[in-house]
This record gives C-alpha cells, sequence and structure tokens, in this order.
C-alpha cells in the first residue's frame, strides 16, 4: 500500500494509525470554516475580517450564507488588523483571517499594538501556517510567528493538533475577552480524542503515558509524535504524549512533569527551532531545575528545503519514523 | 453652554502655555507637532466631539482617535480641560508607573486607542466607522494624522478601504505642518498632493487655516457628507511660539530655562492681550 502523493504520512506510518485505531478527519480548516459559520449564524456581532483570503480560508460558504458579517478589505493584512480592532473596539466579536505567513510578519505592528497592547480581544486567525504551503516556497510559510508573537505580551497562542481541537478552540475564544492568535493548516489530519475530551486553553492534553520518553508536541505534529510513541512501544519503550494546544500561556506543570518523570523529552513544533515550543519548554525545564536529554525537533536555522509540506516534515524528522529516531538517540 | 470663538481662542493660548509646561517638567514631549494640532483638538473637544467623561463608555459616543500620537501633550491638555482627569495628574508625564506616557494609552481617560506607531490610527477609525454604519448608530469617526505619518502605506490601504466602502461618518484630519523630524515632509520623501491623493480614494477633502478657530469649526461640523472625508489642515509646527514656529528641531525639542521663560512669557503676554480684547 502507499500513500497518496503528497501525504505526510509514510505508508508504515498509516499502518501504525491503524493499528490504533485512528480514523482520518479532515482538514482543520474545514473544520474552521464550519465551525465559525456556526458561530455566526447565533451571532450577528460575529463578524470575519479578510484581506483576499476567503477562498484559502474556505471561507466561501460562509460568505454565500452569510454576506453581512463578512468584511473584505482586500490583499491589505495591516488594514485587516488595524480595522479587526476598530470593530473589536465596538463590541464585535471579530476574526481576522489571512494566511499565517503574511498576518503575523507584514502586520505583526498592528498585533502587536492595534490588538495585544491596546486589548482588543481580536481573535487573529492564522490559515495554512507553517510549511502548509510547501512548495510555494518560504514566502509562504510562516516558521517565525510563534517567537514573535511569545514575545509579545496579552496575546494567548493556540495551535490545535486535530478538528476536535480546532472546534473547541474557535468556541472558546470566541467567548474571551483576551486577543488570541489561532494557527493551523489544511492537510488532512487523524482525529486524536473523543469527542467528550476536556479542552482548556493553557491546559495541555495527555494522548499518551509513558515514562521512558515525553513528546511534547504542538499542532499538527502531534499526530506524528503518537505514532512515533506507538512505534517505540514495540521497542520496549513507553513514551507519554502531550498535545500542547497552547504555546502561550504554556502549561509549565504538563512541561515539568514531564521532565520530572520521564527520561528524555523531545519537543516537536511545525515552526523554526528558535523561538517556539522547544525552546519555551527548555527554559521551564531548566529553571525548575530538570535536565532531561532534550531534543527539540522543527525547522533549523537554514533555508528551508524545497519541496511539499511532506517534503519538508520528512526532511526534518518531523514523522514517525523521524521522531522515533530522535526519541532512540536520546535515551540509547 | 457653548463656547464663543473668543472662548476657544482664549483657551488655545492657555493650552500653548500647559502642554509648554508639561514638557519642561517630563524634559521629553513632541513639542512642535503638539503645538501645531492643538486648535484642532480644541475645537473638536469643545465644538464638535459628542463626547463627554460621563458619555465616554455609550457606544454612540462620536470617536477621536489622535493617530499621531507623538502629539499626546496636547491631547492631555484638553482631555484634561474637559474633566476626564485632574489636571494635576499631568504633572506625572514620562514618569516612573505613570499612566501618562510619550504616546496614548486607554490607561488614560478618554483615549479611545493606543497610539504611538504611525499609521495605524486610520485602519482603526475604518473599523469604528464600519461598525457604526452596521449597528445604525450616528456617531462620527474622527482621526488625526500627520503630514509626515501619511509616508505609511498601512495609512493608504485604509483610505483605499474607507472609499470602496464609502464610509461617510469618517473624518481623517491631517496636520499638515509640512515639517518632520529630519526637516521638510516635501523635501524628506515628497507625499504630496495630498488633497489629490485622497480625492484618487474617493474621498471628499477640503482644504482648512488649521489655526482658525471658525474655519476649523466650518469643516469640522459640516455634515451631511456622502463620502469619507479628509481635511487638509494647513499649519505651522511650534504655532504660537515664535522661535520654535516652523523650526524642525522643535519637533521633539525640550525648552532650556531661558527658552521656557521666554515661551511662557510669549504666551503670557498673548493671553493678556486677547483677554484684553472685548
Amino acid at each position: 500500500m502507499s500513500a497518496p502523493a503528497g501525504s505526510i504520512f509514510s505508508p508504515a506510518a498509516r499502518e501504525v494509525a491503524s493499528r490504533l485505531g485512528l480514523t482520518m478527519g479532515r482538514a482543520n480548516l474545514d473544520e474552521f470554516a464550519d465551525a465559525l459559520l456556526a458561530l455566526a449564524r447565533a451571532d450577528r456581532d460575529v463578524l470575519v475580517v479578510t484581506s483576499d483570503s476567503r477562498g484559502s480560508g474556505k471561507l466561501g460558504p460562509f460568505g454565500q450564507a452569510l454576506a453581512d458579517q463578512i468584511v473584505e478589505l482586500g490583499i491589505a493584512e495591516q488594514n485587516l488588523v488595524g480595522v479587526a480592532a476598530g470593530l473589536a473596539s465596538c463590541g464585535k466579536r471579530v476574526f481576522a483571517v489571512s494566511p499565517a505567513c503574511f498576518l503575523t510578519a507584514r502586520a505583526l505592528e498592528q498585533i502587536k499594538n492595534d490588538v495585544a497592547y491596546s486589548d482588543h480581544p481580536v481573535k487573529v486567525i492564522g490559515i495554512s501556517a507553517g510549511v502548509s504551503y510547501g512548495a510555494l516556497g518560504s514566502t509562504h510559510h510562516s516558521l517565525h510567528d510563534l517567537a514573535a508573537l511569545r514575545a509579545i505580551h496579552n496575546i494567548d497562542l493556540v495551535v490545535p493538533a486535530d478538528n476536535f481541537e480546532t472546534r473547541k478552540a474557535i468556541e472558546t475564544v470566541a467567548k474571551t475577552t483576551k486577543p488570541v492568535y489561532l494557527r493551523f493548516g489544511k492537510a488532512p489530519l487523524y482525529d486524536l480524542h473523543a469527542t467528550h475530551a476536556r479542552f482548556q486553553i493553557g491546559k495541555a492534553i495527555t494522548l499518551r503515558q509513558g515514562d521512558d520518553m515525553a513528546f511534547i508536541a504542538t499542532g499538527e505534529t502531534v499526530i506524528h509524535a503518537l505514532l512515533a510513541a506507538e512505534a517505540l512501544r514495540e521497542q520496549g519503550l513507553s513514551s507519554r504524549v502531550i498535545s500542547m494546544h497552547t504555546v502561550k500561556p504554556l502549561d509549565a506543570d504538563a512541561v515539568v512533569s514531564a521532565g520530572r518523570e520521564c527520561r528524555a523529552v523531545v519537543t516537536v513544533e511545525e515552526h523554526s527551532i528558535f523561538g517556539g515550543l522547544g525552546e519555551a519548554c527548555a527554559a521551564v525545564l531548566l529553571q525548575a531545575g530538570h535536565r532531561p536529554g532534550l531534543k527539540i525537533v522543527g525547522i533549523p536555522d537554514e533555508y528551508t528545503v524545497t519541496g511539499s509540506q511532506a517534503d519538508i516534515f520528512r526532511h526534518y524528522g518531523i514523522s514517525m519514523e523521524g521522531l522515533a529516531q530522535a526519541a532512540m538517540t536520546l535515551v540509547k | 453652554m457653548p463656547l464663543s470663538d473668543r472662548q476657544l481662542a482664549l483657551n488655545s493660548i492657555r493650552y500653548r502655555r500647559r502642554i509648554i509646561e508639561i514638557i519642561k517638567r517630563a524634559g521629553a514631549g513632541h513639542t512642535g507637532g503638539s503645538l501645531s494640532c492643538v486648535d484642532i483638538l480644541n475645537v473638536l473637544y469643545n465644538r464638535v466631539l459628542r463626547v463627554s467623561p460621563d458619555t465616554f463608555n455609550s457606544p454612540d459616543r462620536d470617536r477621536y482617535i489622535q493617530s499621531k500620537g507623538h502629539s499626546v501633550e496636547a491631547l492631555f491638555v484638553v482631555l484634561a480641560d474637559r474633566g476626564f482627569f485632574p489636571d494635576a495628574q499631568l504633572e506625572t508625564l514620562c514618569q516612573y508607573k505613570s499612566h501618562f506616557v510619550g504616546h496614548p494609552t486607554r490607561k488614560v481617560p478618554g483615549i479611545e486607542q493606543n497610539t504611538g506607531a504611525l499609521g495605524h490610527g486610520l485602519s482603526f477609525g475604518v473599523g469604528a466607522a464600519i461598525a457604526g454604519k452596521r449597528d445604525g448608530r450616528d456617531y462620527g469617526v474622527f482621526t488625526l494624522l500627520g503630514d509626515g505619518e501619511l509616508a505609511e502605506g498601512s495609512n493608504w490601504e485604509a483610505a483605499m478601504a474607507a472609499g470602496h466602502y464609502g464610509l461617510d461618518n469618517l473624518v481623517a484630519i491631517v496636520d499638515h505642518n509640512t515639517l518632520q523630524i529630519t526637516g521638510r515632509t516635501r523635501e524628506v520623501c515628497c507625499n504630496e498632493p495630498l488633497d489629490e491623493k485622497f480625492r484618487a480614494f474617493k474621498w471628499e477633502v477640503r482644504t482648512v487655516d488649521g489655526h482658525s478657530i471658525p474655519a476649523l469649526s466650518e469643516v469640522l461640523t459640516a455634515r451631511p457628507h456622502r463620502r469619507p472625508v479628509a481635511i487638509i489642515a494647513n499649519t505651522i509646527k511650534g504655532k504660537g511660539v515664535s522661535f520654535m514656529e516652523d523650526v524642525a528641531k522643535w519637533h521633539h525639542g525640550v525648552p532650556t530655562d531661558g527658552e521656557y521663560a521666554a515661551a511662557t512669557k510669549e504666551l503670557d503676554q498673548m493671553l493678556a492681550q486677547a483677554e484684553a480684547r472685548a
């Protein structure tokens, strides 16, 4: 059996997923679009602001169903975020939707000043984040967004791992009065959670218990960590898998427990290894006095290898095989 | 009781003196731009804006967003005069733990939006104006921009959206003092003609003497509009203190003791003469 072209899962990974009973869901982007439409139908003050991005945001149906709840601003991300802040200041529940690569670089100052510093509860939605756009090249990758935004006060950073986390994240942030940045990709993903799982901003979800290894992963890398944990089980290692869906505020308790109770920690993120989840965890562990073996898996500081998202993941070891290998290196 | 033109003219002189005082005391501030825009703020807060300390949280209030945030001293002085906070609090300008920092923040009563980085206020205003239209509220949204600030491209993104949506509840006032920190705006990187640019973005444009109380009052109260309105207010940086007028170094110059004495003396004489005129 061969994986479909461009799949981020190898045939072996699919077999492991099948053994775990995982079923394939859809892209988080699709889940986001439906969740948002449901919210907006129930509240006319829910507004979506787009920068010629309703197609990439799967917001076509939203635009057709609720034309007066979508504000189109053209290809102008700075204005997108500033307008979103102005709308939010008048009591609107605003989702500012644009590709993460542009939204968090071009409009970083608007996120910093107009939203976070001015404390308007805009939901900044970075779509097709990380290397989702793969072969379109580095202009379209967002490997900096978590690092840049972690250093900005008063904005939560949420990176859902599957459809369930995406839906819960959208429903949760719609109610909060704090600025938030949500980022996700567009590749179909396995469902990781039962629908009754508990989702809370700032509280990691432990998908699997274990005490040899701990994988602390975020967003669409979590599935690869889970598959690696299963692969390692066959080699006699027990692995904890944590979905760190909130990168800020980080669930420090979950990180410290992992560092205290496990021999080694592997962090995984679709982001630069600088300034993201891995370094955040390392800072927590060291300051808590724990020094487990540690490997930060992500995109290294180099011109990112060219290719599809699947190619890039495989190249940098964001895969079942790559993560199992990283773990074995730490505990051998 | 509405204030007369004469009373507003007296206000302007008192405001200018207070701006110089608080900047001198703080040892920091944007003197030139505060002096160029203070007549505009005077007319807005004393004659145009339907907002007061009591109504500041009303969804129907008029909004004022100072995009050229560096001229915050003028805004602080006018807000204090309008009763948003005690004037004595301005003694803490730029001090440790004071909310009165060198650019507007919402920690200060009466401030709508944190500004200071240039090119942000107009987009925020577009958002507030779209919200007003959606909600059927008749408030106006007023933003104050610097002419040097208009080099920031984000202003033109916002101008395009305002024109596209025909936001007749939005007014952008340009404090057109023709100077920025380095020198003449047209020599630094020319962005003239501003009126033609705004017209091209589907705005109505009016040009006015930015130090004339009657002229400012006329253009700022004129309604209804059919489009967003840009008011090019021709001003003089440092207006009111002869040696500061039209001199770029006063962008964020703080007067020495001698300059402070000379400036306050000049303003005091101006006030005495104005008061003497019946």
